[in-house]
């Protein structure tokens, strides 16, 4: 069965800088597969190459079979992939309901729409309403997003790229900047996700991995070290010694 | 996803509701909106000697609504907005001057065309880019369109302008007065149709997208929003609208000089949004009248001291009030409300 | 000599005096916009405000021509610091909107308060002697004014080449042009920066006004009617760089004497041009960085 989503010989240079090394990756459907690595490995940058912030050197990039390389940001969200940034990226001064509204209304060109309101569209507000629910945010629904707390205004990114109705979801570091005593809103979210979307996630904390991913993509500067199950991972040295220093000890404490 | 009982049942059904009819309400006229139209209407009848400087009123409104919709909505600047304002008010006037067509009515639907098709092509190239580059691609187009009419001076008139221009009766019967009534009206009902067409766009979806390139551009390229072909969109829109406002400029003055297309018209504009607010629909409107109002009492006084005290307020206005006279009534009422709560 | 070949020479070296009056002009724009991100559209009226400076001293109190240049660029520069620590500084987090409106505020009050003091009558300045009239090169003579502003232009570019590359300010200047945050990171007083730059721009433009009297007339306008060319050049040249403000000068201060030699009314029109062509090509300019 085809890939949700295939990377095949992805490099990427800043003038002699190597961001991206020959990095092969697949994604089945429903997989739940975590990216870790020591931090400057170039998670994020992957992230970036597969939607299309960044145009790599050379390699290919195919969504569902369909080689997406040459299409932009906006047309490979349009296909199904989704996702998340690092630092919020909301549309701070609007509410939690609008910053959904727009997005179901980018997803199924309700906002070509240039005469009826906004607001007439009743199956754009059910199904944004709906969103909101299953993330428990109904009450925030008409709160200004920057009036509300970092991890509820986390869970508002996640809420916005499961809106897109994705086939591909990348997560980046969801749990970031949370404080602790929320992050398992965010965390009991990502558990519950449809199992029909395929899922890729970075992450620096190994409880979070370990309770998630099915299969880990370990990058090291820029190329992919090793990959494997949890187990496999966990039982590997040579991830243990890069990561020494780092994480290197809670590795260790699941071991 | 857990047991709910029905307390928490009909709570969520609750806050659901509230969530919809904000949605469902927001579009829906407030008696408040009324208020500029019977400003208009009652300055109609208590200053009908002021009524040719009423009508420049309500142009320089139009004009400040159509930037609002570039710059106040999708949060795009840039300079050279009184291009369009030129390319309607020529169009008009090289009409009645050059090939006799002097119907008013149906100059304004041709001043439209011509306009939005410029700000379409002109658009389609220029809003790739952003931040100074933009600001410079705008103000150098500009500046073009107005050397090449004064490179052709026999066609345009030059800065001498269009001499003797004179228009048909509206709809065939009334006709230009000397008090400027009859087109005090005529700019107030196309004024109010162009506003009726302006406030649907922004409380449409694709209002709401403009809004969203504003706030986080970045965000919408992530989630499949055609950016570049909604900014051409509004751009054109907005183009045709200043088209429209620069074509009653040249039939309520029976005149028309390459001066349209000054710089100074470009920033006049924008001082007039930052005044008032920007992306507030009513912002246009109270920062036009404020400034015109100024400006003719201030100048008449004393052009040097209009000139100090306009970048006065504009300093004034960007330390302490960036978000206009709109934008002060807002937080006042905000901290009214904060107040009454016990 | 030949009657192309001498059109061909007046015209660059025309056109080689009015890059040098852009350059001197547009450089403290370009390294200050580089440098603060902060667009000032009260630049021109540094510019303007040297030049008046220039008039005052020359005519009311008699010093040479070339003193009160020297006097007027030390004094706008040291007047336009309490204005970066006081007024700009608190908007270098703000929109650009926000950045223009305020400049051209500040434009408009110092125009106004010029034409109080000066009134709106073009102002011309008493040269010396040895800048009127013609100099002989020889194979043609020229006019000893442009040759002047050639010369000053060449030894302000050399030295200015000199500190940026050479000199420990120099480094750090670039340094925080190309990445603040790393450069504020290794100690470097990007604060302390800012005003020092701002302030040597500020006086260079005060000594492009100064110097564009003879060329132009001095009206408080100039503080505006000029702002769109010192913009354009930086635009085009690329922020923050001083190779490409000067290769934009050039480009542009020989295309418009060119142009306006060549085809008089159309002239004015290549400047804007050549800005269209190269912004679609290049939109961060000939060395700007994206």
């Amino acid at each position: 069965m085809t890939a949700a989503l295939e990377v095949k010989g992805l490099n990427r240079a800043f003038g002699a800088l190597r961001v991206a090394r020959d990095i092969d990756l697949v994604l089945e459907r429903g997989a739940r597969r975590a990216l870790i690595g020591p931090n400057g490995a170039g998670k994020t940058t992957l992230v970036n190459l597969i939607t299309g912030v960044l145009k790599p050197s050379s390699g290919t990039v195919l969504l569902n079979g369909e080689d997406i390389t040459a299409t932009s940001q906006a047309e490979r969200a349009r296909r199904g992939l989704a996702r998340t940034f690092q630092i919020n990226q909301l549309f701070r001064g609007l509410t939690v309901l609008e910053n959904l509204c727009m997005t179901i209304g980018e997803r199924d060109g309700n906002c070509n729409n240039l005469w009826r309101p906004a607001g007439a569209k009743s199956v754009v507000i059910d199904e944004a309403l709906d969103h909101l629910d299953s993330l428990r945010l109904t009450d925030d629904a008409l709160k200004l997003v920057r009036e509300l707390p970092y991890g509820r205004q986390r869970l508002v990114e996640i809420a916005i790229a499961l809106a897109q109705k994705p086939r591909v979801l990348l997560l980046d570091e969801p749990a970031a900047g949370v404080p602790s005593s929320e992050s398992h809103l965010i965390l009991d979210v990502v558990a519950a996700l449809n199992p029909e979307i395929a899922i890729l996630i970075i992450e620096h904390d190994m409880d979070v991995v370990f309770r998630f991913a099915k299969q880990i993509t370990v990058l090291v500067q820029g190329a992919v070290f090793t990959e494997g199950s949890p187990a496999e991972i966990m039982a590997n040295e040579e991830v243990r010694a890069v990561y020494l220093g780092e994480e290197g000890h809670k590795v260790a404490r699941h071991g | 996803m857990g047991v709910s009982n029905s307390k928490s049942a009909t709570a969520g059904d609750a806050a659901r509701a509230r969530a919809a009819e904000y949605l469902l309400s927001r579009h829906r006229f407030r008696w408040a909106e009324a208020l500029p139209w019977l400003v208009a209407i009652a300055a109609f009848f208590v200053f009908p000697e002021r009524m040719t400087f009423g009508s420049q009123v309500l142009i320089a409104v139009m004009f400040a609504l159509s930037l609002d919709l570039i710059l106040g909505y999708a949060g795009i600047v840039t300079l050279g907005h009184a291009a369009f304002f030129g390319i309607g008010a020529y169009t008009v006037g090289l009409a009645a001057a050059r090939l006799g067509w002097s119907e008013p009515i149906t100059g304004l639907f041709a001043a439209a065309i011509l306009a939005g098709l410029a700000g379409l092509i002109s658009g389609w190239f220029l809003l790739r880019y952003r931040g100074l580059t933009l600001l410079m691609l705008t103000l150098a187009t500009a500046i073009m369109l107005q050397e090449t009419g004064n490179l052709r001076s026999d066609i345009s008139g030059g800065y001498d302008g269009l001499p003797g221009l004179s228009f048909d009766p509206l709809l065939g019967r009334f006709d230009y007065d000397l008090y400027g009534h009859t087109y005090f009206i005529y700019a107030l009902v196309v004024l109010g149709i162009i506003f009726y067409f302006v406030r649907r766009i922004v409380y449409s979806p694709f209002g709401q997208a403009l809004t969203g390139i504003r706030e986080n551009v970045r965000r919408m390229h992530a989630i499949g929003s055609p950016v570049h072909r909604r900014l051409v969109t509004v751009y054109t829109i907005a183009a045709a609208i200043a088209g429209v406002a620069g074509a009653l400029f040249t039939q309520t003055n029976a005149y028309v000089t390459l001066t349209v297309f000054d710089f100074d018209n470009s920033a006049k504009v924008m001082v007039m949004l930052i005044l008032g607010g920007t992306g507030r629909l009513y912002g246009a409107f109270v920062g036009a009248t404020v400034y015109m109002v100024m400006e003719d009492y201030f100048s008449k006084l004393s052009p040097t001291f209009w000139q100090f005290g306009i970048g006065l307020l504009l300093v004034l206005v960007v330390l302490f009030a960036r978000r206009g006279v709109l934008g002060l009534i807002e937080s006042a009422g905000a901290s009214l409300a904060k107040r009454k709560k016990p | 000599m030949p009657h192309v070949a001498n059109i061909a020479v007046s015209v660059l070296f025309d056109g080689l005096a009015y890059a040098m009056f852009l350059f001197i002009t547009s450089v403290g724009l370009s390294v200050t916009m580089g440098l603060m991100g902060f667009v000032n559209l009260a630049h021109g009226a540094f510019a303007m405000c040297g030049g008046f400076f220039v008039v005052s001293l020359t005519r009311t109190l008699g010093v040479g021509f070339v003193p009160s240049l020297i006097i007027a660029s030390v004094a706008v520069g040291a007047i336009s610091v309490p204005f970066e620590r006081y007024l700009y500084r608190r908007l270098y987090k703000s929109t650009d909107l926000e950045q223009v409106l305020l400049t051209i505020g500040l434009a408009f009050m110092s125009i106004a308060t010029f034409t109080y003091f000066y009134g709106p009558i073009p102002k011309s300045v008493p040269l010396p002697g040895w800048l009127q009239g013609d100099v002989n090169l020889g194979f043609r003579a020229f006019p000893s004014y442009r040759a002047f502003l050639i010369v000053v232009g060449a030894a302000l570019i050399a030295v200015l080449w000199y500190a940026f590359e050479r000199t420990n300010i120099g480094a750090k200047i670039r340094a925080a042009v190309d990445n603040r945050r790393m450069a504020e990171s290794v100690g470097i007083n990007v604060d302390r920066l800012f005003t020092l730059t701002f302030a040597l721009g500020s006086g260079l433009a005060a000594l492009g006004g100064g110097l564009a009297i003879q060329l132009f007339g001095l009206t408080p306008s100039f503080a505006v009617l000029y702002l769109v060319l010192f913009l354009i050049v930086v635009a085009v040249g690329g922020l923050g760089s001083l190779k490409g403000t000067l290769l934009a000068a050039l480009v542009l201060g020989v295309f418009d004497t060119a142009g306006k030699y060549l085809l008089a009314d159309a002239g004015g029109f290549f400047i804007y041009a050549v800005t269209v062509v190269v912004l679609l090509i290049k939109p961060a300019g000939f060395y700007g960085r994206e």
